[in-house]
């Protein structure tokens, strides 16, 4: 053979942009998707640890989230997944300045929605449990609302006080009032036999709460960073190759809804279960 | 064919003018070829680690409580007297180093070796891609596991020293083993799994996207090399496997920094005193979680090594596989059970006796598709003109080996005779044929085999014969003891090697000349590693004065890695492969040669 005839050597990778044709898909939709079948495995991992940690659990805390702002954050993050496929729909139809719209819309929706969630942790490390000395418990507030005190933080800070101002919470429906309801208590610290906030730390239920719903969190934040990458720096891509980066989008909106689903799961099972 | 592969190096020796900086090209490479071997070499390094500990934990066994040779000044010196006082080994030491052997004996030499070096140097040359389909993952893939080895390698030297809960980690224990410290071996254990895991992630998304998409025209998937359908069914088990242990490496982690109780039950006691913790957790959920990673992970041990032993088989035999269909569909078979298998490593934690039931049964069913594709092997032998080089008798030698580890591992499957056996030293005689003897055999096969594809040049056959007679011997002197004082019931984790037992002579009937046997394993032990010294010269020496091959195809392969030039350059084939027919087609009657290459039209 010739050796004119030969042709160079191609080190394209093929398939990055158009489908296989025996396969009907290109690459990186095949890697996609074997991702979230792995993430399937560890969200799957961590709500089966759930079922067996309730199932074997005498009691389990309830109502300690409050369902509208979960709901609230459901449907930002419903949202978020319908604008995510217009910005598809819009690369598909070559409209680069509604694709910057929607994904623009898509990242200030996410982050809504994390905003919302941090708001909800921030809530949960100012609710505090006591336990004084002579047995009584109480959870409720701190004065001045005091981010994730714990008894050895407390004796530890530097004008330590000597007491502390208390709100706690109001009964539960059904259960009786107690007189010190409605009214700030005045703990002494010596008093005090165990301080805590509703960290992960305080039971199971809120231990998988914050695992379960920080991973999911860090999934979010995961999807912002690519999609600002898109948003910012995609029109490079988007002039040298058009359908790369529509597939690119694609494959970024399948992982958005993977993100969604989850939290599907995670709002029932944590909020109102 | 070949005139035309070598014609071709000029060829692209002329079009290459792009020279790529050499970070680019051997550190921060793209290439699969230099990822594969970055991954061989670190991976033979940790293996080489993991030895040099398990021969010092050797020592203390054989003579327990007497100052290590040698090496006890070097533990002194850089671990410090908590860890070895006067040079003898210290029981927290011993617990490190026997947690780390595990681990990184699995994590970080023999699973990126088998499924991180051979996958990535061989698969993409076997179905005839230019490269992986993400090489920019890929070179993450291998620096992720770096990572994650040197935060391994770092835990040895916190204080408080490595991992002491064994490569199983398990709670609580994990988690109270040092209580007193924050940042503990085990919480760097936990991290550096999480890299290890997300490379491993990243590799499997890699492996098993390349071989659906990348085969070359013709390559359909009855025409794989086997080698390619078990780096196939390993990818899906690491894909899939890992992430329940990353959720309970998460867990674990959350136990041990941010006082969580996933793990931990209620009214735990620790040193006398209960643990502040909210309690409610779940020991028995740790296990479930670890050996629903762990035995999909033994398969990731050892189907790449059933990979590579049949290339060498077919190869060194010049007869078709026996068997091919089948080999494929019991790998298959194999990846899919091992996922229902996994709670006979704890038939002895109170589970139940029907939970016990269903997975004896399970393990039952796996052991058919094994022995479907260790009798496919040995058949392949039947009537076939064996070459017996170095490559060879590795691979005639893993059948044996494993069958032992395998048989052997019925008697655990029962649930009834695992009491007995379970935790003792025949459990390590079992998983110690498959994997050392076993796979470890396998991978120095492939390394002798592809070791001319890679360099250009063959190793050392009369010293690679030395290497093997050696490593047979010794390997067995190991291993078959321990299963005698497995059968005795001497349990596998004591620090002293069981010489406790002689506080109890009418209890331990039978222990006392078990415990002998130390002595003896751990001189074999030792003159195991004496036994590499010949491969690991033969290796370097070999790289530079190697006897040249005189073709790219020196052992006169069918399989496409061999129709390249040599080395594979960048893009490995000077013209894009056409594949006309199956993997194997040796010795046909009425062709011109007696092996047909895959990408030869008829
Ligand atoms: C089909 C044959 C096999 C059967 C029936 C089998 C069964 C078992 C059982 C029941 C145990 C638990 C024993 C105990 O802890 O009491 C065990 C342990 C083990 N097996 Fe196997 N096995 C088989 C093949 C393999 C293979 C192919 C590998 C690896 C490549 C392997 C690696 C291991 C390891 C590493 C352990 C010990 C884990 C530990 O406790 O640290 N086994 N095997
Ligand atoms: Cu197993």
């Amino acid at each position: 053979m010739p050796a004119a005839a030969i042709p160079p050597l191609d080190m394209e990778i093929p398939y990055t942009a158009e489908a296989r044709p025996d396969t009907g898909v290109y690459n990186a939709k095949i890697g996609l998707w074997l991702f979230l079948a792995s993430e399937v495995m560890l969200f799957g991992a961590l709500f089966s640890s759930y079922i067996l940690l309730r199932v074997g659990s005498p009691e389990w805390p309830q109502g300690l989230l409050s369902v509208p702002i979960g709901a609230l954050n459901t449907f930002v993050l419903i949202g978020s997944s319908i604008t995510v496929v217009m910005s598809w729909l819009a690369l598909k139809g070559n409209d680069f300045g509604k694709f910057k719209l929607y994904m623009g819309s898509t990242i200030l929706l996410a982050l809504l929605f994390i905003s919302i969630k941090s708001f909800e942790y921030h809530d949960k490390f100012t609710h505090y449990f006591v336990k004084l000395k002579d047995g009584t418990e109480l959870t409720g507030h701190i004065e001045g609302r005091p981010f994730n005190w714990s008894l050895a933080k407390l004796k530890a800070s530097a004008n330590a006080p000597r007491e502390i101002a208390f709100h706690p919470d109001a009964p539960k429906q059904g259960e009786p009032v107690p007189d010190s309801t409605h009214q700030t208590l005045r703990l002494p610290v010596e008093q005090i036999a165990k301080l805590e906030s509703f960290g992960p730390w305080r039971n199971t239920y809120l231990a998988i709460y914050f695992t379960l719903s920080g991973l999911h969190a860090l999934h979010v934040v995961g999807g912002i960073v690519v999609m600002l990458y898109h948003w910012g720096a995609g029109h490079r891509l988007w002039r040298k190759s058009r359908e790369q980066f529509t597939n690119r989008v694609e494959v970024t909106g399948l992982y958005w809804h993977f993100v969604e689903l989850v939290w599907i799961f995670l709002f029932p099972v944590m909020y109102i279960l | 064919m070949q005139t035309a592969a070598t014609a071709g190096i000029h060829e692209t020796a002329h079009h290459d003018h792009h020279e790529l900086s050499f970070v680019r090209k051997y550190i921060f490479s793209t290439d699969h070829k230099v990822v594969g071997i970055q991954y061989g070499i670190t991976a033979l390094l940790f293996m080489f680690l993991g030895y040099g500990l398990m021969a010092l934990m050797r020592w203390q066994l054989a003579y327990p409580g007497k100052p290590i040779p040698v090496f006890g000044d070097l533990l002194l010196k850089v671990l410090g007297p908590d860890m070895a006082t006067g040079g003898i080994m210290s029981p927290d030491l011993y617990n490190s180093f026997g947690a780390m052997h595990g681990t990184i004996m699995i994590f970080l030499a023999v699973v990126p070796l088998a499924a991180g070096a051979f996958a990535n140097y061989l698969v993409p040359l076997q179905i005839g891609a230019p490269d992986m389909a993400f090489p920019k993952l890929n070179m993450m893939s291998y620096w992720v596991y770096f990572v994650g080895g040197a935060i391994m390698l770092a835990s040895f030297f916190i204080p408080g020293g490595a991992a002491k809960s064994g490569w199983t980690s398990y709670s609580p224990l994990a988690t109270v083993a040092d209580l007193a410290r924050q940042i503990d071996g085990q919480t760097m254990w936990l991290l550096g799994m999480v890299f290890l895991i997300t490379s491993s992630l990243l590799g499997s998304v890699n492996i098993i996207t390349t071989i659906i998409q990348l085969r070359a025209p013709g390559m359909n998937w009855m025409r794989l090399p086997f080698f390619v359908w078990a780096q196939l069914v390993t990818a899906f088990l690491l894909l899939l496997a890992f992430p329940p242990l990353e959720a309970a490496g998460i867990m674990q982690l959350m136990d041990n920094l941010f006082g969580t109780s996933f793990f931990l039950p209620t009214g735990l006691v620790v040193g006398g005193q209960m643990l502040e913790v909210s309690g409610g957790g779940s020991p028995l959920l740790w296990q479930h979680l670890f050996w629903f990673l762990a035995h999909p992970e033994v398969y990731v041990l050892i189907l790449p090594a059933m990979g590579i032993v049949a290339e060498i088989i077919a190869n060194n035999t010049r007869k078709q596989i026996f068997g091919y269909k089948s080999l494929v569909y019991a790998s298959m078979a194999l990846g899919f059970i091992s996922f229902l298998v996994w709670a006979h490593h704890m038939y002895l934690t109170g589970m139940g006796t029907k939970i016990s039931t269903f997975f004896q049964t399970t393990t039952m069913i796996i052991s058919i598709p094994s022995v479907i594709i260790l009798t496919s092997l040995f058949l392949s032998l039947w009537g076939g003109s064996i070459r017996f080089n170095t490559p060879m008798l590795f691979a005639l030698a893993f059948l044996p080996m494993f069958g032992i580890g395998g048989l052997t591992g019925l008697p655990l499957g029962f649930s009834a005779t695992d009491i007995h056996l379970h935790d003792t030293y025949y459990v390590i005689g079992h998983f110690h044929y498959v994997v050392a003897p076993g796979t470890i055999f396998a991978l120095f096969a492939g390394v002798y085999y592809w070791f001319p594809k890679i360099t250009g040049r063959t190793m050392n056959e009369f010293w690679g014969k030395v290497h093997f007679v050696l490593s047979l011997i010794f390997m067995n002197l190991i291993f078959m003891p321990m299963f005698i004082q497995g059968l005795e019931g001497m349990h596998r984790r004591m620090y002293d090697g069981g010489a406790a037992y002689s506080a109890a002579p009418d209890l331990a009937h039978g222990l006392a000349t078990a415990i002998k046997l130390n002595v003896g394993i751990s001189h074999a032990a030792w003159l195991l590693g004496l036994a590499q010294v010949p491969f690991i010269i033969n290796f370097f020496w070999s790289i530079r004065n190697g006897r040249k091959v005189e073709s790219d195809n020196p052992w006169q392969a069918t399989t496409l890695e061999w129709q390249t030039p040599t080395p594979p350059p960048h893009g490995n084939f000077t013209r894009p492969p056409v594949v006309h027919r199956g993997p194997y087609e040796y010795s046909l009657p009425g062709r011109p040669q007696d092996f047909t290459p895959q990408n030869q039209p008829d």
